[in-house]
């Protein structure tokens, strides 16, 4: 077992918008904690990646998933059940990160097991604001599960 | 209007003090109520026992639980609290002293939130519980149902 603190946490990014990912991986750039960000843009590659599918053969299993929930090929909330049900995929915290605020929206990822929902501001200092808590809750407030 | 409440399902005395002083020098507008024991936090949520007067309608926005409780242990309160319809959306933030990786992986996998070990500085302390406020009651999005 090797313990997070002594190597980069790992997250999985789950977005389809280009410009999101840059703005999330320039936040989580200045970060304390070391950490590795990966990005699958659709969330066919999402059950890939996390099920090490393919060409995801070797990858390890992330620390953290941020799931967009509108994505090509396969829909959020059904990668957010499939994590969910998934016996050795269910501990990893999933923090869902949409422009979503729809009510039905944030019901259903509660009741899928999401661990937290989080709206993404349009206005970029706004967005910033929100990617930096999600920094900072989850890499120094919360402890995450070992591999 | 009935405001948020958050329930804190702690039975060290210490601990209780610290958080009430913690909530109470932030600027939440939030009343913490607390439960003291495992038994008291089901009928708390569930409107059974000693609470069977309460207002069902009236759920906490946040639950933070500690595991090791007298009666009920705090684990077996989150798979309640996970497995009823009234309760199962309530975001559930561990909040221990046990630095057991099973305990962490348990309380993941049965559907925890997030795993927070309780610093034991007294500033830490108080920091912590500031940060599990701002976090979930401010940016991140609740059912309009819950609190």
């Amino acid at each position: 077992m090797n313990s997070i603190t002594e190597r980069a946490v790992r997250i999985l990014l789950v977005e389809d918008n280009l410009g999101d990912i840059r703005l999330t991986k320039e936040v989580f750039k200045t970060s304390k904690l070391l950490n590795q960000i990966d990005t699958v843009t659709d969330g066919e590659e999402a059950i890939n990646y996390l099920k090490k599918n393919g060409k995801y053969e070797n990858n390890k299993t992330p620390d953290l998933i941020l799931l967009d929930l509108n994505l090509p090929k396969k829909d959020g909330r059904e990668v957010l059940a499939e994590i969910k049900t998934d016996i050795n995929l269910r501990k990893i915290p999933t923090v869902i990160l949409t422009i979503s605020k729809a009510e039905e929206d944030i019901i259903k990822a509660y009741n899928l097991y999401a661990n937290c929902y989080i709206t993404k501001p349009i206005d970029l200092e706004q967005f910033n604001k929100v990617i930096k808590s999600i920094e900072e809750f989850w890499f120094t407030i919360v402890k995450l599960p070992s591999d | 209007m009935f405001t948020k409440s958050i329930l804190l399902v702690e039975d060290n005395p210490d601990d209780e003090a610290l958080a009430l002083r913690a909530f109470g020098s932030s600027n939440f507008p939030h009343p913490l109520r607390v439960v003291h024991d495992g038994k008291e936090a089901i009928d708390y949520l569930l409107c059974t026992g000693g609470f069977s007067n309460r207002n069902p309608n009236e759920m906490p926005a946040l639950i933070m639980l500690d595991l090791k409780l007298p009666k009920v242990a705090g684990l077996k309160v989150l798979q309640v609290v996970r497995t009823h319809e009234r309760t199962k959306m309530v975001p559930v933030v561990i909040l221990t002293s046990s630095k057991e990786e099973k305990d962490v992986l348990n309380a993941y996998s049965l559907g925890a939130n997030s795993y927070i070990r309780k610093p034991i500085r007294f500033e830490d302390f108080v920091d912590t519980i500031k940060e599990i406020g701002k976090y979930w009651l401010r940016f991140n999005e609740l059912p309009q149902n819950l609190g």
